[in-house]
């Protein structure tokens, strides 16, 4: 992996943007078009996107698996490469969609090309590009927290570190439990709120005891998880996607809501 | 024990409530896996050990009527007897057959998850027979009546002062000033009391980890020496193991062996490895009269020809429990059944059907976590996954959850209907702030803020900037 030479000229890039960033975090978005253009490539956003289709394949229902992955199969045929800023997601195209039409010849051969073509954002930034970011600062103490997919499924886990420590100002302190699940498991922390709560308070109780006042990840199922809970319970700690930290994205640090209203201001 | 595996949610609610629990998962979180990474550390080879354990166990699978039959012939050779049991009910009746047929009054029992899944000692005492379980974890969770919480360590959920008060409550000739807060007198305690009920035992029952065809021989494990003592000192030892605990060859067991002590406990091997063959031939010292093997189907020859298959590799280490965050959160006793964690998790409904414990599949985050550490290499998130689907083909479709997913994926697969969704949902709740409360996730809202959506998605202000794209 490490041996081969970046792409000559501008590789064809599309984003895969995913459900969650695309309709709760946008910044994510602009933050790895800004990264991926930077590390020279030509990105494209294909509008006929929607979700990988991992709530229904986890949920048990792999026929409306296989139609989403079909519409996704679609939208990105002829690209170079397909990015995802997103463990979980780039994992559904590249390990699971080649499972779910093992007995589909025509759209096996078309997922193995999808899959090939796959890669996660942050590994694929250094493994493919060599992307070194220049000239980012920020004044911080951090932890990374490993999504489990991008960890366990991708191998994911040396690339962002290395993209953090080009940043200037950053520590990054690991810690202890980096590696175990944040308890969000897509449906999981709606299907049983109490243990993916007990499994998130674990997280939080380890990433406080580096010191850290900003968490990164790779991962925005995990980071609504965490600072979601983070919020609940008072705890004045920042979760950012490290793709924002890396493009210098400016943090928009929302006002915490009083109390009990309903509405978003 | 009756399965009620449905009450997982409630369980999973008040395990975590629970503090004495909560102290001693968090004791088992710290304990196994530091020590099994240690252990893992000194054995360069153990990935490799790992991919000889999965194939062996592949292969027996492909020929288990073969190893099985040349098991039987092996101890039926050594005078040794092999009954066969379809299910729990045949399994319980042959073995209290057995038993009152040696004119049992005690029975001694080493550590068998086959027998708490068949539930023996609640038949033994219908029938009249005392059983005395000899493991310590399985002693103290007999005096109080309730199953095992873990597969190796069957009494982790309790604190020393729940183990002393079953003490109490049972041994009444305990002197009220006798002081039992330290272990060791508990050990003590226990050592002396099961000393006579070893030497009273009529029958001593066992389980197996593994039996090898080659040659008719049991391989049983413990760190206590009471597997040794329950067979070796009763006139009848009864064996009772599941079908897929067959391995070819000694060559074989000992590959398994020397994964599964350092995934359970980390020890390079258990204190007590034995293998025995057959009863007490004439020029033994000492031994059995009578040797019977009981072997249980209990659903497992239904999972061979199926993707579930992968599951009857497992050796029961319980590594996968120890790692698991969701069996740490709660504990073994919320699963509902005897076996738990992530490999209760994918066995359970296929030993019990589906219908039985739809809730068990879903009570995993799919961290993958278990199946990094299975040392027999079952691919745990996949084999939950499929029971999933099992459980989404056969529930109603007008299931709430399932109706919601089918209406979403009915948008998923449609990009102008999903774009369309997704801008009313940012029209709707779109802004800056948080919801502390919000109709239809307050699955999410009672323990966790959720920011509320952009106002305008990703795709939407992409396709504003006039950028290009197909």
């Amino acid at each position: 992996m490490m041996s081969q030479p970046p792409p000559s000229g501008s590789p064809r890039v599309g984003l895969f943007v995913t459900c969650l960033v695309d309709l709760m975090r946008p910044a994510v978005g602009f933050a790895a078009v800004k990264l991926l253009q930077d590390a020279g490539c030509a990105v494209s956003v294909p509008s006929a996107q929607t979700c990988c289709g991992q709530p229904a394949y986890n949920s048990g229902d792999p026929a409306d698996a296989r139609a989403i992955a079909r519409t996704a199969i679609e939208a990105f045929e002829g690209f170079d490469y397909v990015v995802a800023p997103s463990g979980s997601c780039a994992g559904m195209l590249k390990l699971h969609y080649p499972e779910l039409f093992k007995n589909d010849p025509a759209w096996k051969a078309r997922s193995e090309n999808l899959a090939v073509r796959t890669h996660e954002l942050l590994s694929f930034l250094v493994d493919v590009m060599r992307y070194e970011p220049e000239d980012v600062s920020l004044i911080a103490r951090a932890t990374y927290h490993d999504g489990c997919s991008g960890l366990r499924e991708l191998g994911v886990k040396k690339q962002p570190r290395a993209l953090l420590a080009r940043v200037k100002n950053l520590d990054v302190i690991e810690a202890a439990e980096a590696e175990t699940c944040c308890g969000f498991g897509g449906l999981f922390c709606v299907k049983y709120p109490d243990v993916s709560t007990h499994i998130v308070d674990a997280k939080i109780d380890d990433a406080v005891k580096t010191g850290a006042s900003l968490l990164l990840g790779g991962d925005l199922g995990c980071l609504l998880n965490i600072d979601g809970r983070l919020r609940r319970r008072g705890i004045d700690m920042t979760v950012r996607h490290a793709a924002e930290v890396l493009a210098a994205m400016p943090e928009s640090k929302p006002e915490s809501k009083s109390e009990s209203e309903d509405d978003a201001a | 024990m009756k399965p009620v595996i449905d009450a997982f949610q409630d369980n999973a609610r008040a395990a975590i409530a629970d503090s004495k629990l909560q102290d001693a998962l968090a004791r088992l979180a710290h304990g196994f896996p530091e020590k099994r990474r240690a252990a893992i550390g000194r054995l360069p080879e153990f990935d490799a050990l790992r991919d000889a354990a999965r194939d062996l166990k592949n292969h027996t699978l492909d020929h288990l009527d073969f190893y099985l039959e040349r098991f039987e012939e092996k101890v039926v050779e050594a005078g040794g007897t092999v009954h066969w049991a379809r299910d729990a009910d045949e399994a319980q009746e042959i073995i209290v057959g057995l038993c009152k047929d040696a004119g049992a009054r005690t029975v001694t029992k080493s550590k068998s998850m086959i027998g708490e899944e068949i539930a023996i000692n609640d038949h033994l005492e219908a029938a009249g027979i005392v059983p005395v379980e000899t493991d310590m974890g399985e002693y103290i969770i007999q005096l109080r009546h309730e199953p095992p919480s873990h597969l190796i360590a069957p009494a982790i959920h309790l604190s020393i002062g729940q183990v002393e008060d079953a003490f109490r409550d049972n041994h009444t000739h305990l002197a009220h000033e006798r002081s039992l807060e330290e272990p060791r007198a508990l050990l003590d305690e226990a050592r002396v009391i099961l000393r006579e009920r070893f030497i009273a035992a009529d029958v001593g029952i066992t389980g197996a980890n593994m039996l090898v065809a080659e040659t008719g021989s049991l391989v049983i494990v413990t760190n206590e020496g009471n597997a040794d003592l329950t067979m070796t000192l009763p006139r009848t030892h009864i064996a009772v193991a599941s079908i897929e605990k067959v391995v070819p060859t000694l060559e074989d067991a000992a590959t398994i062996l020397r994964v599964l002590a350092r995934s359970a406990t980390g020890q390079d091997m258990s204190v007590y490895t034995s293998i025995v063959t057959g009863p007490k031939r004439s020029d033994d010292l000492d031994g059995p009269e009578n040797f019977h093997v009981v072997l249980l189907d209990g659903g497992r020859a239904a999972m061979l020809g199926r993707p579930v298959r992968e599951m009857l590799r497992c050796i029961r280490c319980a590594a996968c429990l120890n790692h698991c965050p969701v069996y740490k959160s709660v504990g073994g006793h919320a699963y509902g059944w005897v076996y738990s964690g992530p490999m209760g998790a994918a066995l359970v409904p296929n030993l019990l059907g589906i219908h039985n414990a739809r809730a068990l599949p879903h009570a995993s985050t799919l961290c993958g976590t278990c199946e990094d550490v299975c040392p027999v290499r079952i691919p745990l998130p996949k084999l939950l996954r499929l029971l999933r689907t099992r459980d989404f083909m056969t529930r109603s479709f007008t299931a709430p959850d399932k109706l919601a997913l089918r209406l979403w994926a009915f948008a998923a697969k449609r990009p102008a209907l999903y774009r369309a969704v997704t801008g009313a949902l940012s029209a709707l709740l779109g802004g800056k702030g948080h919801y502390r409360r919000l109709p239809f996730v307050g699955g999410w809202t009672r323990s966790r803020d959720l920011p509320a959506p952009a106002r305008r998605s990703f795709l939407r202000q992409w396709s504003l900037r006039g950028k290009n794209d197909r």
